[in-house]
């Protein structure tokens, strides 16, 4: 089937363990204030391109892929959940390596389960990238509450599907100290969590917006260092310690 | 007859039969499969005597790019009394002249180019000198201007043919500098006398010239042991240490940047050759591997210092002052060992010990079966000092075998065994330009190519352009060969590398090199021809001088098969009329698509191109993208250059690559990587 492709980056070496090919899907429900990839918000544009033809294309670049595969990102990618799930069974009959980076929005308690249950058949990795762990402040981060996404971070430990959890540290949004204890708490309950990837937001998205004609909502937020992400890191990583020696 | 030097070396065919390097190393040499960590630091020797050149450096750029030059004194590998830096605290000598950094003088490649240099810093060449050089002396440069035809000359102030060895010596020829150190000076001179002694006697040209030039190599040999007498060194033996091997080693390559001023005076493959000496050396107790650092230190040190003089046009087409001592280090072996010794570490840890720097051009023979902690050691050191070079050895092997190396920047050749003629490069994308304008000049404004039928009508028709692409590319390689035949007929005969091919076989193997320029853009607006549409913009006097291009069109650069196959296409027509021609001494036609820098002057002297590019700026280098138009990602970008037909870019390919850290993997202080959270949580966080 056909899927709405944003682009695709054959060297992807941040998006996933080793060299990667990534498929940014186009559309995403969610609006974070920080997104740095507002292009591939919108839903129905983008190139429509049928699954095969993108693996046939990430087949070309075998040699480079060693430790890595195929990584789905966006959007969000799991907004289009059966190109994604086409997409991967054709890439395991391959013997490639499958990562999704969501955010998990789309989860909503198990509707549509038999569709989810195809699509982690078969993926290796998920990276879920998780903005606040407080419903409220999720909502003013994003447009939306997080109780869909801390179901799916549960649904995934169910099923032991391997996940890196994602977190943006950004200054003065989502980087209390309380705030960052609790998540790590929420994460100390989940057995198949296999990294952590601390991301320091970056300006970098500010052209895009600016091209794009759409005001930039963190005018004022600085980048944060690499020191505050360190420290966000040390805090998720207690939060966990918590719960697990408890 | 084995010589008390070679104690505990495995003899073979290199001791009983011929002048073989390669059989020794093949018998002696032990593969190392370990890490860094048995390296040493500097000593405080090599420190001091870096921060001494360091000072010298600093002086020669507050000079204003040159510190000292002779005026007077012609180089030649006796020319000059012994030269130090700190005699005291040196472990291997030898300077190009009486002191560090005092440029030589070389009239015979063209006494107005070392005028030129010499006048752009201040100095005038000694008015006697001139006299010989002019009056009494023909150089390489009046040579090829006798003979160039009024064409040849207008191709050349055109730039459709460009950087020319015509006025400077052409380099690209590597000595086997090895053969000293292990051979002995004697040793040679017995066997070139034998080479003397068995060529052929019947008086043809060609007969005569061998003839000539071996006895001219002979001389050369007595001229290299001279040079080392003047340091206190009796070469005419092996070398019977570590040390001893590398000064011997290091008299050869510096008695060739005595006696030439080359585009790229590269060094050969000797990594794995002295790691023989030195493991030889630690064996037996006689060195500590603090001591093996340091000598290799002091050699590499001595590479670095390398200067020659150089006018300020040479300097912009080269983007500074570069001498190409390209080393090549590690491959694979045809039986199958790899060829990675503790001596390529060690040679790759003077990025280390002395910091980053150009030259020389640590080169790594990369195959896929190289040890993998030699790969990570290379990966370390790339990432620290962003100064080593990498070439396909899986791709060369077939080729040339297991001990060949890199001049220049691609050109591979078996050390000793083959030589090249250096013939720079034809501008394809100019050449496109004169298809379109039936072989005017679209900056002249002259005719330079032959006058054939230009493009008539307001849109370029893909097939039309092709055709006469096609005719003119035809022109091009024939006035093109035959540029170099004249260029390296006389630079054989007024400017010989004697010590150098002193250092090879007789019956060497003759590389005639070509390359091209352009090809990204020529392939990028062929692109844009055929599947978008191309509007034509002519001056007042019809002369096309600039493109409108009406819709997108693929992009060489992003593995798009559409663009590639005409980059490929390319390259296989253009070499199959290079190989129509008639090359001198019978040399093998190769060509090769490689500018790191001098595509930025090839761009200066090209008009406005059919796929947007604007006049004046800036060709792609060697067989690169354009900037920016690979828009798939790294591996894209790759898999279009790698597409590139070797077996018709003999002379090699380039790809200049530069990428951000951060998008060559995560950040290890912010990742918690896979797995290892349980270690992490144990920890305090």
């Amino acid at each position: 089937m056909k899927g709405y492709i944003h682009s695709t980056e054959s060297f992807g070496t941040v998006d996933g363990p080793g060299i990667r090919y990534v498929v940014f899907l186009q559309g995403c429900p969610m609006r974070c204030l920080y997104c740095h990839n507002p292009d591939t918000w919108e839903f129905g544009r983008g190139e429509e391109r049928e699954a095969a033809d993108i693996l046939a294309d990430a087949l070309r670049y075998r040699s480079f892929m060693k430790q890595g595969g195929i990584t789905v990102t966006g959007g969000e990618p799991l907004a289009q959940i059966e190109f994604v799930t086409e997409l991967f069974e054709l890439a395991k009959e391959q013997g490639i390596h499958t990562c999704i980076d969501t955010s998990g929005i789309t989860f909503h308690d198990g509707k549509n389960a038999d569709q989810w249950d195809r699509v982690l058949a078969v993926t290796d990795l998920v990276m879920l990238d998780i903005k606040h762990i407080r419903p409220e402040v999720h909502r003013r981060l994003t447009g939306h509450d997080n109780a869909g996404i801390l179901a799916f971070a549960a649904y995934l430990a169910g099923k032991e599907i391997p996940v890196w959890i994602r977190h943006v540290v950004v200054p003065g949004l989502t980087d209390e100290e309380e705030d960052l204890k609790e998540l790590g708490r929420f994460l100390g309950t989940l057995s198949n969590v296999k990294a952590l990837d601390i991301l320091p937001y970056h300006t970098m998205g500010i052209a895009k917006y600016d091209s794009l004609g759409i005001p930039y909502p963190l005018k004022d937020t600085p980048a944060a260092t690499t020191a505050q992400a360190m420290r966000a890191k040390r805090l998720i990583l207690a939060g966990m310690k918590e719960t697990r020696h408890s | 007859m084995l010589k008390e030097e070679w104690a505990g070396f495995k003899p073979g065919r290199w001791c009983n039969t011929s002048v073989n390097v390669r059989d020794f190393i093949q018998h002696n040499y032990t593969p190392y499969n370990g890490n860094e960590e048995f390296l040493s630091g500097p000593t405080a020797a090599t420190t001091k005597l870096w921060e001494e050149v360091m000072e010298l450096s600093r002086k020669e750029r507050e000079a204003g790019g040159v510190l000292d030059m002779d005026t007077k004194i012609v180089s030649t590998i006796t020319s000059h009394g012994p030269g130090y830096i700190d005699k005291e605290l040196e472990q291997i000598v030898g300077l190009q002249t009486d002191k560090p950094f005092k440029r030589s003088l070389q009239p015979f490649g063209g006494i107005r180019m070392a005028q030129n240099a010499c006048r752009e810093y201040g100095y005038e060449v000694d008015p006697e000198v001139v006299k010989i050089f002019t009056e009494y002396r023909k150089t390489h440069n009046q040579g090829v201007f006798d003979v160039y035809t009024p064409e040849m000359r207008l191709a050349r102030k055109s730039a459709i043919i460009t950087g020319l060895p015509d006025a400077y010596g052409r380099g690209r020829i590597i000595g086997d500098y090895r053969r000293v150190a292990l051979y002995g000076i004697d040793w040679l001179i017995e066997d070139k006398k034998h080479q003397l002694d068995t060529s052929l006697v019947r008086m043809t040209s060609k007969n005569i010239r061998l003839r000539e030039e071996l006895s001219e190599q002979l001389r050369a040999l007595e001229d290299l042991k001279k040079l080392g007498a003047i340091y206190g060194f009796d070469i005419s033996r092996p070398a019977a240490n570590a040390k001893e091997a590398i000064q011997w080693l290091y008299f050869d390559s510096l008695a060739a940047v005595k006696e030439q001023n080359g585009a790229a005076m590269s060094l050969g493959r000797t990594s794995t050759f002295l790691d023989i000496y030195i493991e030889r050396d630690l064996k037996n107790g006689v060195i500590t591997e603090e001591q093996a650092q340091e000598y290799i230190d002091h050699f590499i040190m001595k590479l670095r210092m390398v200067r020659f003089a150089r006018t300020p046009e040479y300097n912009a087409l080269f983007s500074g002052d570069p001498t190409w001592v390209t080393e090549s280090i590690g491959g694979i072996g045809i039986d199958g060992r790899h060829m990675v010794t503790r001596t390529s570490f060690r040679y790759l840890h003077t990025l280390e010990n002395l910091g980053t720097a150009p030259e020389p051009n640590l080169t790594v023979l990369w195959s896929t079966r190289l040890p993998r902690a030699f790969k990570e050691y290379c990966a370390k050191i790339s990432i620290k000092t962003s100064s080593i070079q990498y070439e396909n050895d899986d791709l060369m092997r077939p080729v040339h075998g297991d001990d060949y190396a890199i001049a220049c920047c691609v050109s591979s050749m078996r050390v000793g065994r083959e030589m090249q003629f250096f013939g720079a490069r034809a501008n394809l994308a100019k050449c496109l330009l004169y298809a379109i304008n039936g072989g005017v000049d679209e900056r002249l404004k002259i005719q330079v190519g032959p006058k054939y039928r230009p493009v008539e009508g307001d849109y370029l028709d893909y097939d039309d352009v092709m055709s006469k692409y096609d005719d003119m590319m035809e022109w091009l390689a024939g006035l093109y060969v035959n540029t170099l035949n004249v260029i390296h007929y006389m630079h054989d005969k007024y400017a010989y590398e004697k010590v150098q091919m002193a250092l090879h076989d007789r019956d060497v193997k003759r590389y005639f090199a070509t390359g091209i320029a352009g090809l990204s853009v020529v392939a990028d607006s062929l692109s844009a021809i055929k599947y978008a549409k191309v509007k034509v913009i002519r001056d007042e006097d019809g002369i096309v001088t600039d493109y409108e291009v009406e819709g997108d069109f693929p992009k060489y650069g992003n593995n798009d098969d559409r663009v590639d196959s005409i980059a490929v296409q390319l390259v296989r027509t253009f070499m199959d009329k290079i190989r129509k021609h008639h090359t001198y001494r019978d040399s093998f036609p190769t060509m090769s698509i490689l500018t790191i820098t001098s595509n930025v002057v090839y761009g200066k002297k090209t008009g406005n191109t059919p796929d947007g590019r604007r006049m004046g700026e800036p060709l792609a280098p060697g067989a690169n993208p354009m900037h920016r138009r690979d828009t798939h990602g790294a591996a894209a970008s790759l898999a279009s250059v790698a597409k590139l037909p070797f077996r018709h870019a003999q002379d090699g390919i380039s790809n200049t690559f530069s990428i951000v850290p951060g998008a060559l993997g995560k950040d290890d202080t912010l990742f918690a990587g896979d797995l290892d959270l349980d270690r992490l949580l144990e920890e305090d966080p």
